[in-house]
Parts: structure tokens; sequence; C-alpha cells
């Protein structure tokens, strides 16, 4: 059955890319579509039915060479099932968004066929995914990850007669050449140290490695951390975290179900995937964790901020994503795993909603994609507007404290909240800041489109249409998700550890007992948890840490999808917070909505004077903190600079110049001399036989070995 | 002369009889009539002796007091030489014919030069070596001025037999200075002495004896005479003469430095390593201002005898080996090319010129394939044969650590390949001009075809000469 789900988006995108022109374009487009709905219908099963320990489905045998052998298998478990879902739910539902989005596109001749190109990328994208997520090493990992990349580079660039939209792509590729040389790094590290790039054996080396040191650059590194924070370059990369974020916002140059697919849902998660993977090599890091706390949170907030003041919609839900993962990475940071994992799987449906829902009012709107041009929407697409509100509700967190009804939003991003509480204080800090913003500037998109007059183009607002069928149906199925996904599933991924870990597969809690102590001692024990990390070694089933100092490396990998270390109470006690810490992202969340209603429904005049009046701040936003002009300065004008110097005097003068200056003029002369040389005379050429011996012998007596 | 020395020494007592034999027997009977019968009964002498030289010969001989060797070596360098000779003279006899060259001592000639190579390779005596490089010599100072009523023919003659007299004159006062110094003409007792110390008059007399040598491969600077005696001699005699005599000399070589002075490679190799150099880049250099076609091919043995001495200079059993596959390949492209060239004629006079081979593609596709790949077989270009030549050489030279050898020979290769594929160009892409016939008997068409054949065919494995050239070069170094 996972085969089937793997490779049938490939076979899919293979019939589709090269035999539309025998099949026809329609057969092709459905044909893709139904190929990936067959695979989101069979990872439903799996998800559902799912349970027992890891499974690994040997497909093939792909490299083997020296100590290196890599097999092509599936590693189907939880985290697995997991992402299953969430990839080809999401593809399906875009599949069949697109054959409305798609179906008349100004950017092509009336005749020019595109749409079957469009499907094979996005089944292709839809395989790569699979390909990574059920990765059983590290280089088939890679091999998923690089062939996102691929399809994501040409599906923003899919408009390629819009130099923007060429340049975006070629922007998102570098970027992720940046990550991807990091993680490479790090899979280079791993196999260097434990002579493997199964996970199974990398999991089980990694107490080993945590005791290992390990050479880097210019000093001695720990070995688990530094791989740790390789790994992580590579996971910021994908993830679009702060200082590798530039090509996200700039990849919305692609069609809009590219966006909801590949840049909200689905790939740029795969670092958050990564992470949650490699969670048995990241428990031993405790440093690398730490700093993906710090780039999550960093990356959380500044996102937020550049939302508030973005005009286009699909960029203000682009930064909202940049935001949203920042969320999952703090959560997956302290340690929370599972946590993380609900985020990216809530997000995944609320967010592609939001986007399809952006799609469906820019398809409304002629492609008009400003918002400063909306307002008022509400009754010309009140479809769309009730999917829009829907995903809104979610993603500020909308539901009744204290309890667990609410959207899918309110308990995702809420766990997360609590636990970084337990984990970091100011990273917890961070993130209702953010989730103040969030709220703001998703109320202000929604009250910019949907409330108030029509601004902007009259005609575009009388021809303003609900979206077809196809469309609106995705949205549907979207919304079930967005309101209930996370009541469904809370327990499983956070509202009570045993069962969380029976559903991972994991071996029962190991600090069930001290963790009990430790909570009715104090709350914010975090002074104490090494205290009862000591009590389990000596107490419970030797520590994995333990048998590593006596030199018996641990012989097994961790059982289950995500591994909790013996020392990691961060979710027993993210439940056991003070009231006012639960309270917090609700009271956020309404500020955000009263603050954006004062200022975009009661006096929409305050936002221009509010601009006017800071406008430093308004700039350093609007222009996303300069970070582009800043890459620009110090990255793209040397490498540039570097380059034209090595084309232009490299290149041009000093190589092309030398063979020239060779070929053309000193062999030339060489040969013009030659041939005066020739001169026919018997004496010239006794003459230079007798200089010949002459020098012979003059050189065999200077340099020979003659006594 | 007891009869072992007589068997050993047989194959050329026989050539000599028959040559003198065939001279009574054109001298009385119709003369010039003969030649045809004549050269081919040489040529097919010539492939009997082959045949019999490389399937009946075994181990090592000496005859005459150690003056004489049947080795290995010898039989592989004689091998070539007859093979070689017996082309060149079947595929130029109508050639001759046509142009009124036929005269009934040309096979015979040829014949006595070949004695004098098979001399030469066998020589284990400077006295011996000396009188098989005259009787070769002297036979093709006669053919180079063939066709006496030319002034050119005439003057490459003279300019040869002047020239060449020279070298003889330097050859002879390096081996007068080594009996000297050595007390022996034998090259074991020369070996013998230099083993006690070499004193600076030997080393004189070596390098004395290299310059002449130098001067029968056509090494720079002894160079001169090569384009010049090429273009203006005849077709056939320049086919002969870029063919066995460099292969006998360049044996001939390898037989002195490796039988006389084996035990100071450092000394030879040196002065051999320059040669090398010097006439693979004036070969490659040279070329490219030439119009002619015998001319260029005059350079491209130059520079093709540099790339073998490459081998030598190497001085190990790999470089000798080396330098045999190359002179073999060396002369299997040369018969090809050569025949290419006898055929050209416009109007019935023979034409030489490059330019003539304007677009001859056109006329003439499959010789023109042909030519293309020999030519680009001896620019060295895989997968060609030629290719494989250089790459031995150039291997041997880095295994001997003359890795600055190797890459002055690479960078002399670059040069060079401009001139070869410039007449692929010519033939493929030149200019609308006069076009040129080409006009082939059969065995020419069959030596074109068959060589341009071997060097692409022979990639597989060197038609089993390499293990050959192997039990030769071993039997050389020691």
């Amino acid at each position: 059955m996972a085969m089937i789900i793997l490779l049938a988006p490939l076979i899919g995108a293979l019939i589709c890319g090269f035999g539309w022109r025998i099949l026809g374009e329609k057969t092709a487009t459905v044909l893709t579509t139904a190929t990936v709905f067959l695979s989101a219908l069979l990872s439903w099963i799996i998800f559902l039915t799912f349970e027992g320990p890891t499974q690994h489905i040997h497909i093939l045998n792909w490299i083997q060479s020296g100590s290196l052998d890599v097999e092509w298998a599936i590693r189907l478990d939880r985290l697995t099932a997991i992402m299953l879902v969430v990839v080809n739910t999401v593809s399906a539902l875009v599949h069949l968004y697109s054959f409305g989005y798609m179906a008349h596109d100004e950017n092509w001749e009336p005749k020019q066929a595109y749409k079957a190109r469009f499907f094979a990328y996005l089944s292709f994208f839809t395989f790569s995914m699979l390909a990574l997520v059920t990765a059983d090493n590290l280089v088939q990992m890679f091999f998923g990850w690089e062939g996102v990349g691929v399809a994501s580079y040409l599906l923003i660039g899919f408009y390629y007669k819009k130099p923007s939209a060429n340049a975006a792509a070629i922007k998102a590729f570098v970027v992720n050449r940046v990550g991807d040389f990091g993680f490479s790094l790090g899979i280079f590290a791993l196999f260097f140290l434990t002579d493997s790039i199964r996970f199974d054996d990398v999991f089980a080396a990694a107490p080993v490695l945590a005791q290992t040191n390990l050479s880097f650059l210019w000093t001695e590194w720990n070995a688990a951390n530094l791989i740790g924070v390789l790994l992580f370059i590579g996971a910021m990369g994908k993830s679009a975290q702060l200082f590798l974020h530039t090509w996200l916002p700039d990849a919305m140059e692609g069609p809009t179900p590219v966006s909801a697919l590949i840049h909200a849902a689905t790939m740029v998660t795969a670092g958050v995937f990564l992470v949650c993977r490699m969670s048995p090599l990241y428990e031993y890091a405790p440093d690398a964790k730490t700093m993906i706390v710090v780039v999550g949170a960093a990356t959380a907030f500044f996102a937020a901020t550049v939302g508030l003041v973005q005009n286009d919609i699909k960029r203000v839900i682009a930064y909202s994503t940049c935001s949203q993962l920042g969320y999952m990475f703090v959560a997956a940071g302290v340690g929370v795993y599972s946590v993380a994992m609900f985020h990216l799987f809530t997000h995944a449906f609320f967010k592609a909603m939001l986007f399809l829902g952006a799609g469906s009012v820019i398809t409304a709107m002629h492609h008009e994609q400003d918002m400063r041009n909306y307002g008022g929407l509400r009754k010309k697409i009140p479809l769309t507007f009730a999917a829009m509100l829907i995903g809104t509700l979610a993603i500020t967190g909308v539901g009744i404290p204290f309890t667990h009804i609410g959207f899918a939003g309110f308990l995702s991003k809420d766990a997360v909240i609590e636990s970084a509480y337990v984990g970091s204080q100011p990273a917890f800090w961070a993130l209702v800041v953010a989730a103040f913003m969030t709220s703001f500037y998703s109320w202000r998109l929604m009250f910019m489109t949907f409330w108030g007059k029509p601004r902007g183009d009259h005609h575009a607002h009388e021809h303003a249409h609900e979206s077809p069928k196809t469309m609106l149906i995705p949205l549907g199925v979207l919304a079930l998700g967005a309101t209930f996904s996370g009541m469904v599933w809370y327990n499983s991924f956070f509202g009570n550890e045993e069962t969380m870990r029976n559903w991972f597969g994991m071996e029962a809690a190991q600090h069930e007992a001290a963790g009990e102590a430790v909570s009715h001692e104090a709350t914010a024990a975090e002074t104490e948890a090494p205290a009862a990390a000591a009590d389990t070694a000596a107490t419970e089933a030797p520590a994995v840490v333990a048998d590593t100092a006596t030199a018996e490396p641990a012989a097994h990998a961790p059982q289950g999808g995500i591994f909790i270390g013996p020392d990691n109470h961060v979710l027993h006690e993210a439940h056991l917070v003070p009231e006012w810490v639960k309270l917090a992202p609700f009271v956020a969340m309404l500020a955000g909505l009263g603050l954006a209603f004062w200022m975009y429904v009661t006096s929409p005049q305050l936002p221009g004077m509010l601009a006017r009046g800071m406008r430093p701040i308004y700039l350093f936003l609007l222009n996303k903190w300069y970070f582009d002009e800043l890459y620009d300065a110090i990255f793209v004008r040397p490498a540039k600079a570097i380059g034209r110097f090595l084309w232009k005097q490299g290149d041009g003068s000093l190589i092309d110049g030398t063979i020239n200056g060779v070929a053309l003029g000193l062999i030339p002369m060489l040969t013009r001399l030659a041939g005066r040389a020739q001169s026919g005379y018997i004496f010239h050429y006794a003459f230079a036989m007798v200089a010949g011996i002459v020098v012979l012998v003059t050189w065999m007596v200077l340099a020979g070995g003659a006594q | 002369m007891t009869y072992v020395d007589f068997t050993t020494v047989l194959p050329e007592v026989i050539l000599a009889l028959f040559a003198m034999l065939a001279l009574l027997f054109g001298a009385f009977t119709s003369k010039d009539a003969t030649t045809t019968l004549l050269t081919w009964v040489t040529a097919a002498l010539f492939t009997g002796l082959a045949i019999w030289i490389g399937a009946a010969g075994s181990g090592e001989h000496m005859a005459f007091g150690g003056m004489f060797n049947d080795d290995p070596f010898a039989r592989f360098a004689k091998v070539t030489i007859l093979l070689s000779a017996a082309a060149v003279l079947v595929m130029s006899q109508d050639y001759l014919r046509r142009r009124n060259l036929a005269r009934f001592e040309y096979p015979i000639l040829i014949a006595l030069s070949v004695v004098g190579m098979m001399m030469m390779v066998s020589a284990g005596d400077l006295m011996a070596l000396y009188m098989g490089l005259e009787l070769q010599s002297l036979a093709l100072y006669v053919i180079a001025s063939l066709r006496r009523d030319s002034p050119k023919s005439t003057e490459a003659g003279l300019k040869y037999f002047v020239l060449g007299s020279l070298s003889s004159g330097l050859f002879l006062y390096g081996a007068s200075l080594t009996y000297g110094f050595a007390g022996t003409t034998l090259f074991s007792g020369i070996l013998r002495s230099v083993a006690n110390g070499v004193p600076l008059g030997l080393l004189f007399g070596l390098v004395f004896m290299l310059a002449g040598l130098a001067f029968k491969v056509s090494a720079a600077p002894f160079h001169m005479w090569t384009p010049d005696v090429y273009e203006g001699a005849p077709t056939p005699v320049t086919a002969i003469f870029a063919t066995a005599p460099k292969v006998a000399a360049m044996a001939l070589i390898a037989r002195l430095v490796h039988d006389a002075f084996g035990s100071i490679p450092g000394d030879w190799g040196q002065v051999i390593a320059g040669l090398s150099v010097a006439s693979m880049f004036i070969g490659a250099i040279g070329a490219i201002g030439q119009r002619d076609l015998k001319r260029l091919m005059a350079y491209s043995s130059i520079a093709h005898m540099g790339f073998a001495l490459i081998g030598l200079a190497a001085a190990t059993a790999l470089g000798v080996q080396a330098t045999m596959i190359y002179m073999a390949i060396y002369v299997t492209m040369n018969i090809g090319t050569f025949a290419f060239i006898l055929s050209l004629e416009r109007d019935g006079a023979p034409v030489t010129s490059i330019d003539s081979l304007n677009m001859f593609s056109k006329t003439a596709p499959l010789k023109a394939l042909a030519v293309m790949v020999l030519f680009v077989s001896m620019a060295g270009l895989p997968p060609m044969l030629g290719f494989f030549a250089k790459f031995y050489v150039l291997k041997a030279a880095i295994n001997a650590d003359m890795t600055w050898l190797a890459i002055a020979g690479v960078l002399a290769s670059v040069i060079g390949a401009f001139y070869y594929l410039r007449i692929v160009y010519v033939m493929y892409f030149g200019k609308e001009t006069e076009g040129v016939g080409s006009r082939m008997v059969p065995v020419q068409w069959l030596m074109l075809m068959g060589s341009a054949v071997i060097m692409v065919a022979g990639i597989i494995n060197l038609f089993g000469i390499d293990p050959i050239a192997a039990v030769a070069a071993e039997a050389l170094v020691r």
C-alpha cells in the first residue's frame, strides 16, 4: 500500500508530462489528479489504521560503494503516516482546485498548452515530497529534499515569460542551496562518524555522538551538536527560517495553488519534519536545540511584524506561513516534537485553505492581488468569504479557553505556546506577541478584503464572481480540517502523554513516576529536572546515556516515530503551566482582533495616519527589515563582481588571451622562423647539424656523468 | 664462417643474393620491361621473409663472434621493415609506370637498402652497424634522384647524399672515439668498459654517434634535409623514406644505447630527450606553414620521430616497447597516407598541394573518410590507434619520472593537431576550387582503406603486437 502511495504520483507525473500529446491535455490532467486522490485515500487508511512498531518496506538497492549502502526503502511509522496524510490530502485538493484556477490563464497565448505541464509538475512534486517523508535513510531523504527543490523551482518559475517569476525561482533555488549545503555537510558528518546513513544506525549511535568531538572549521565541536546545527541549517533553508527566509515571499510569483501546496502546507514544513525525524539525535544535542528555539522564535516574531504592513494578499499569507513555521520550530526546539507535528498538521489545513481562498479572491478580482483594491467582497463571493473566515478563525486560534474545544489553530498553537513557556521564557513572550500580530494581520486581511466599500477598479468589482465548484469543494474539505483536526487529534499529539506515546509507537515513558513526583513538588521544575533524570537513571532501566558511558554503545535505535529523551519532561510540564499562560494567547488573539477591527472597520483613516506618523518604522517593516537589500549588498553584488572579474579578466583576458596569443601570435611567428631557416642551401643545413652537435657536446660536458 | 653463423644470417644472405641475381636477370634480359615482374617478386620475397622471420625465429642467437644478433627485438624490427617496404613497393608500382620511372633497378636498390636495414637492426658491433647503415644509405641516395631528368629530384638526391655523408662522418668520428676509449667495437665490450667508469671521450663518442643516427631518423636539429628531400624525390621514394628506414634507424638507436651504453641511461637519456623535444616542436610548428602535402608529411615524420624518441628517452623496457609500437603504428599510418598521395592527380600530372584537396569529400566521400581517419589518428585523437601510440610513449615517460617530457609531448601534439585537422577541414569544408582526381589501382585502394580500418579496429588489442613488442623490448633492455 505504501508503495502505491509513493509511486502513483510519479507514474501520473511521467504519463502526464511525457504523454499528454498522445492522451490529450484533459485526460492527462485528470489522470494525475486521480493518482494523487488514490494516494490520498490510501494515506488516510494508513493513518487511521497504523499501529505497532516501525515498518521498513524495501523497494530496491540503490547505491553500494564501499561501506556506503543506500537502499530505497519506505520507513513507515507514525511520523510518516502524518506526513502522508498532510501531503496527499493537500496535494489532491490542490490538483482538484487547479482545474478551476488554471482554466484560463492570461500568461499564455490562447492556444498554448500549459495545463499538462503544470499538473505533471504538481504530481512530480508530490512524488518527491513523498520520497522525502518516507525515506529510510538520509540519502533517500536528500533525494526527496532536492526533488521538491526542483519542483518548487519549476513551479515558481512556471510563468517563465515573466522576468520576476524567473528571478524568484532562481532566488528560491540559490537560497535553498545554502541550506542544502549545511544539510549535506550534516549527512557527511554522520556518515563519517557512524559509517552509515540509515536512520536506525544513526539513531542508535546518537548517544555515542554526544560523547564524541569532531573538528570542523577552526575548532573542536561536540559531534551531536554540530550535526544538529548543520541539519538545522538545511531545515532553515527549506522552511524559510530567519536569514534564509528571503525566497519564500518572492516564491508567491508562482500560481496560487502552488503557493498553497508547496509554500504553505508541505514543502516548507519539510524542515520541521527533518528536525522531528532526527529527534533521537537532537535529544542529545542541547545546544542545537537552543539554536532552533532562538531561530524559530525570532522568525515567528520577525515574519509577523512584516506581515502587519504588506498589501499583497499572498505576501501577507506568505509571511504568516513563515511565522507559523517559527512556531513549529520552537516546539521542536524545546523538545516536544509531537506538538511541532501537531501544529504542522493543523497548519497544513488552515494555511492551504487561506491560500486557496486567496486564490479564489484573486480569480474573482481578475488577478488583482493588492488588498487596497479590494473591499466589500463579502456579498459578492459568500462561499469564499466563509472559507476565509474559518481559516482566519483557525489561524488566529479561536476557541474556548481552558477547554479543548476550538478551531485547529487554537489547540495546536496554544500547545506550542505552553510548551515554549516551559522550555524558554523569552521564546514564550516572542510567541505571544507574534500571536497578537498574527491575529491583527489576519483580521486586517479579512477586513480589507471583505468589509468596507469597494476600492480600486470598478469594473473588476462589478464582475467579481464566485469561483467554480472545482475550487470551492477543496475549500470545503479543508474547512472541515481547519475546524476539527485540532479537536479530534488533540490527545494523540499533546493532550495525553500516554496516548501520544502509544500513538507514536514509543516505549512507555521511563520518567512517568519521577515526572509525577516533580510535578507535585513544583510546577516550574526546571532546576529539579536533572535530579529527576538522575533518579531515573538510578532506579529505572539504565538510561541510554549511562549505557554508552560504560563503553557499550546502544545497539538498537529507539522505538517509534519520534524520540523523547529520558530527561525531557517538557511535554509533561506543559500541561501544568499556570492559568495565565494558557490564557495569554487567547488574550493576544482578542487584542489583535479588536485593534484590527478598530483600525480597518471603525476608523479606516487610522492606518494611513499611523504610517505617516511612524514613517521609519513603517518603511522598515514594509521593506521586510531590508533583508533583501542587505543580502544584495553583502552577497549578491560581491558575488556578481567576482563572477564578472573571473569572466572578463580570468576567462576572457587571461585564459582566452593566453591561448589566443599563443595560437595566433607565437606559433605562426615560430612557423615563419622555421620556414625561413629552411632556406634550401646545403651549407645552412650542414651548419645547423654542426651547431646541433656543438650544443649537445657542450651540454654533455657540463651535465654528463663523465669522469 | 661456420654453419651456425650462416644459419643465423640466412635471411640477409638470401636477400642479398636475390638482389644480385635480379640485377643480372634485369640487365641481361629486357631491362625495364622486367620491372613489374621484379617488383612483385621482390615484394613477395619481402613478405615471405617477414613471415619466415616472424613465424620461425625464436630465441637469441649470435653470429660472427657477436657482430650479428638475432633476437626478438631484431625480428620485430625486421618484420616491420620488410612488410612496410613490400607495401610501399607494390603500391608505388603503378605510379612509377605511368610517370615513366619504372626502372628495373628500383626494386633491386630497395632490396639492397632493406638488406642494409636488416643488418642495422641486428648489429652487435660498430663495424657491422656502419656497414648496414652505409648499404642502406647508398641505395637510398641513388633512388632519391631516380628521376634523373628533374632538377628537383637530382637536387634532393644530392642534398641527401652530401648531408648524409656529413652525418656518416659524425658517426664515424664518434665510433672511432668510442673505439679509442673502450678498446673495442663490440657492443658487449663497450658495455663492459662503461661499467668501469665513463671517460669524457667515450661520452663524446656517444654524442657524435647519436648525432649521426639522429640524421637518419630526421630528428631535430639534424632534420633539415627532410622537407627538401621529401618534396624533391618522386613520391614513391618519399614513401620509402618515410617508412622502412625510419624504423631501422630508430631500432638502431635503441640497440646502440641499450646494448652498448645500457648502464648509463642518465647520459644518453637526456640527449635523446633533448632531440625528442626539439623534433616534436619543430615538426609541429614547421608543418603549420606548409602548402605541400609531401613537405607536410616531412614535418609530420619529424614530429612523429620526436614522439618515438620519448620512449627511448625513458630508458626502460616499457619505453622501448612503446617506441616499437609507435613505429609500427606510424608506418601503418604513413603507408595509407602515401597510398592516397600517390593517387592524387590532375590532368594526368601528380598533384601534392594541400589546396587541391578542397572539397575532396564531394568527389570521393569514402576516400575522404579514410584519409580523415588517418589524419585524425596522426593527430593522436582517440579512439584512433594514433592516440594509443602516443599514450604508450607518454606513459613510459611518466613511469620513468620524466613528466616534463610527457607534458612537452602533449603540448606539441596539440600544436600538431592543427595541421592534420586543417587537411580534414579543407577536404570537408574547404572552398570550391578546381578539384583533384584520385586515381587508384586496387592495391593502393587496399592500402588506404586497410590502414584506415586498422586505425579504428586496432584499438581492440592492437592486433596483438603489444605482447610481441614487450618481448622484443625485454630482449633489449636487461
